[in-house]
């Protein structure tokens, strides 16, 4: 009896198999057609970005740069894939070499590592390929034929201080950093000094989660600072932030009445912040990273023939590559007066946001 | 014989399951499997970059892999390997840039000991306060963890980066990366630390089987009453084998530290290779040669995956086939149940 049901599960498998091979079959042939209408033209200046561990999907910095890329190929009608435009995925640190080495045989023009952690790999592939253009967002690589591509964090920074400054009614104000790096600290820096510049009695709690993707940490941060009196918590924190944004929809849902507010990072985060029952946002603002706008005027110019190898090309509230969120509900009239004050100020060079804690220290 | 067929059987059966099961998710997703799997193939074995890479990945793996199977084998369960690899590889790294003039035949052995040391020192912590007062070891070592991630990433920005993110390269005298093998596999990062993880293998084989001590560690991982009653020293024993198995996974450190990367970086989660090397013993039946070829199973299937969204598949569909894998070696009785029953239809 036994043995019958063993073969019956047998036959049952192998007839599964078969289904199986037979479906895989169909779908290669699919593909394979799809691929052959692909490679009309090959003089296309081909693009492709490696992310970091964040992935493609990440809500934040890794997509905003494939939005970028996805932009560059619309407008000078590539398709994804290796004909046109296309990403790498990595799941650990190790796998940033392979990855950009493995886009760099495919012969993409121009290569990009998304976030500092690739700047080493960057690096050390950009010396063996020297044929190969690169890009490397958010840190410094020397090279011919690398182009580095930094923002200027802290002036963005700076007015969602002084946004947080203007706004804040206990005078405490907290700001939770991802990793204690150089980075990270541009973003501090650049806030502290906002808050100060407009609120000189505020005081600005600094706390770092030592982690972009520990949630759990962010909301325990966010509880103890909002506890202990602070109504605005600035975050740069990653997925961490989520926790932040978790930690402050939960008072607010609690206590309607009570003020507090998070400021978003990277792309304008209005909705990461929204309070489905109260129909508000605990978002006060946010600061913009236009990684995308970066990532795509990269990769025009260097298709025009005019790629900016061995550059630093900083985005700064010049090039519109940092400023306050687009969705300004939650902002009063008097901080987007400063606002606009303080971008002018920075603009025409009459303040120089510091940078660096060294800097800060000597700012004003 | 036929023991040892058994042995090697039921690891190839689960990676057989794991792969048809992925197949069916891949199936149920919408995704072609063979596209995916051709792609997996292809960026294990496509070019000879790839199989570098490969070798480069399971290396790590080896010593992270043996780190737990030492351990399994003498009665412990080791979960501190990631922590004793993080530490291994700063102590690597820090023997690496700080010596300037050493000739390489000094100064490579110096930094790969200086690596060994660093994991059996945080390895012996949780092997002590097991033998004094019977702390379990999966407690301590998973605390021991942390420690070590946050305590290098205190160290490599305030003592060895000077606020930076990343320490300088390792001087090339210390460097396992090898021109040849660069040659050979087109810019690959394989490097020399392959052949030491040979050794390895081979040391905790020929250790484990064939010497006494091998004899007394492994007695008291069975009972450690009946050791202590034939005259054993239980609670030195126990020190030693999560001594011996830190030194295993201080040198995965080492091979991150001086072969893959050349610097250490501050790192925002935990490698990942300590915590696979618990998968890779568990393959591996806890032998030497068994963690050898899952280690190589591991590190290709994790290249491979790299390519696969070529083929329009998302890579972490090999994450489930891994998971699947160690699901199905984990629930190896039932394998061994329907093995059993065929054999007797056979009859």
């Amino acid at each position: 009896m036994k043995k019958r049901k063993f073969g019956l599960a047998m036959s049952l498998v192998l007839a599964a198999g078969t289904m199986l091979g037979a479906c895989g079959k169909s779908d290669e042939k699919d593909t394979s057609n799809g691929g052959g209408g692909g490679d009309a033209e090959k003089d296309n200046f081909t693009v492709a970005m490696v992310t970091d561990i964040g992935g493609v999907d990440d809500k934040s910095f890794n997509q905003s740069a494939w939005e970028g890329l996805v932009e560059y190929g619309k407008k000078n009608n590539l398709e994804k894939g290796n004909k046109g435009y296309d990403y790498l995925q990595s799941k650990s640190d190790a796998d940033y070499s392979t990855n950009l080495n493995r886009l760099a045989r495919e012969d993409y023009d121009l290569i990009y590592g998304i976030g500092y952690l690739l700047a080493e790999p960057v690096k050390e592939i950009a010396d063996q390929r020297k044929e190969t253009k690169f890009a490397i967002v958010d840190s410094v690589v020397e090279g011919d034929n690398v182009a580095s591509i930094t923002f200027k964090e802290h002036q963005g920074s700076f007015l969602t201080g002084v946004v947080a400054g203007l706004t804040t009614k206990t005078n405490k104000i907290g700001f939770v950093g991802g990793m204690d790096s150089e980075l990270i600290n541009k973003f501090e820096v650049g806030f502290v000094a906002g808050v100060k510049s407009v609120n000189p009695d505020a005081k600005v709690d600094i706390e770092y989660a030592g982690s972009f993707g520990d949630a759990a940490k962010g909301k325990a941060i966010a509880g103890k600072m909002y506890n202990s009196g602070a109504d605005i918590i600035y975050h740069a924190s990653g997925g961490t932030g989520n926790g932040v944004f978790a930690e402050a929809k939960e008072l607010k849902a609690k206590d309607p009445n009570k003020e507090i507010w998070v400021i978003g990072v990277d792309k304008d985060q209005h909705q990461e912040g929204f309070v489905k029952d109260l129909n508000k946002s605990v978002t006060l603002t946010s600061m913009v990273k236009r990684v995308d706008l970066a990532v795509a005027d990269v990769a025009q110019r260097a298709k025009d023939g005019k790629f900016p190898g061995g550059e630093v090309i900083e985005y700064g509230l010049e090039e519109n590559g940092v400023s306050i969120a687009p969705t300004q509900d939650n902002v009063s009239e008097e901080a987007l007066k400063a606002v606009e004050e303080w971008t002018g100020k920075i603009k025409s060079g009459e303040v120089t946001v510091p940078a660096t804690r060294d800097e800060l220290k000597s700012f004003k | 014989m036929a023991n040892r067929l058994r042995g090697l059987i039921i690891p190839v059966i689960s990676v057989l399951l794991g792969l048809i099961a992925g197949a069916i998710i891949m199936l149920i997703s919408d995704y072609d499997p063979i596209a995916g799997y051709a792609a997996l193939w292809d960026g294990i074995f496509g070019e000879i970059f790839y199989i570098g890479e490969t070798v480069r990945q399971a290396t790590p793996y080896i010593f992270a892999g043996l780190a737990v199977a030492f351990a399994f084998r003498t009665g412990l369960f080791n979960i501190g390997v990631e922590g004793q690899l993080i530490v291994g590889w700063l102590a690597a790294v820090w023997v690496g840039i700080s010596f300037e003039d050493l000739p390489k035949f000094i100064h490579l052995p110096l930094a790969v000991l200086a690596a060994a040391a660093a994991g059996a020192l945080w390895a012996f912590v949780p092997g002590f306060l097991k033998a004094k007062f019977r702390v379990h070891e999966v407690i301590v070592s998973i605390m021991m963890n942390y420690v070590a991630l946050h305590t290098t990433n205190y160290l490599i920005r305030n003592v060895l980066a000077e606020e930076g993110d990343s320490t300088e390269k390792i001087f090339p005298s210390a460097s396992l990366r090898s021109e040849m093998f660069e040659q050979i596999t087109d810019y690959s990062r394989m490097h020399w630390g392959i052949l030491i993880a040979f050794v390895a293998a081979f040391i905790m084989w020929f250790l484990l089987e064939k010497t006494s001590k091998g004899y007394e560690l492994r007695s008291v991982g069975f009972n450690h009453h009946a050791s202590q009653y034939a005259g054993m020293n239980v609670n030195n024993n126990i020190i030693l084998s999560m001594v011996i198995s830190g030194a295993f996974a201080g040198l995965g450190g080492a091979m991150e530290g001086l072969g893959t990367f050349e610097y250490a970086s501050l790192k925002s989660a935990f490698t990942g290779v300590g915590f696979d090397g618990i998968a890779v013993a568990l393959l591996g039946a806890n032998s030497a040669l068994g963690v050898v070829l899952a280690a190589f199973l591991f590190g290709g299937l994790k290249m491979g995956a790299l390519n696969m969204p070529n083929a329009d598949v998302p890579n972490e569909l090999v994450d489930i086939v891994i998971a699947l894998i160690i699901f199905f070696v984990a629930s190896s009785y039932m394998i061994q149940w329907v093995y059993r029953r065929f054999k007797k239809g056979v009859k």
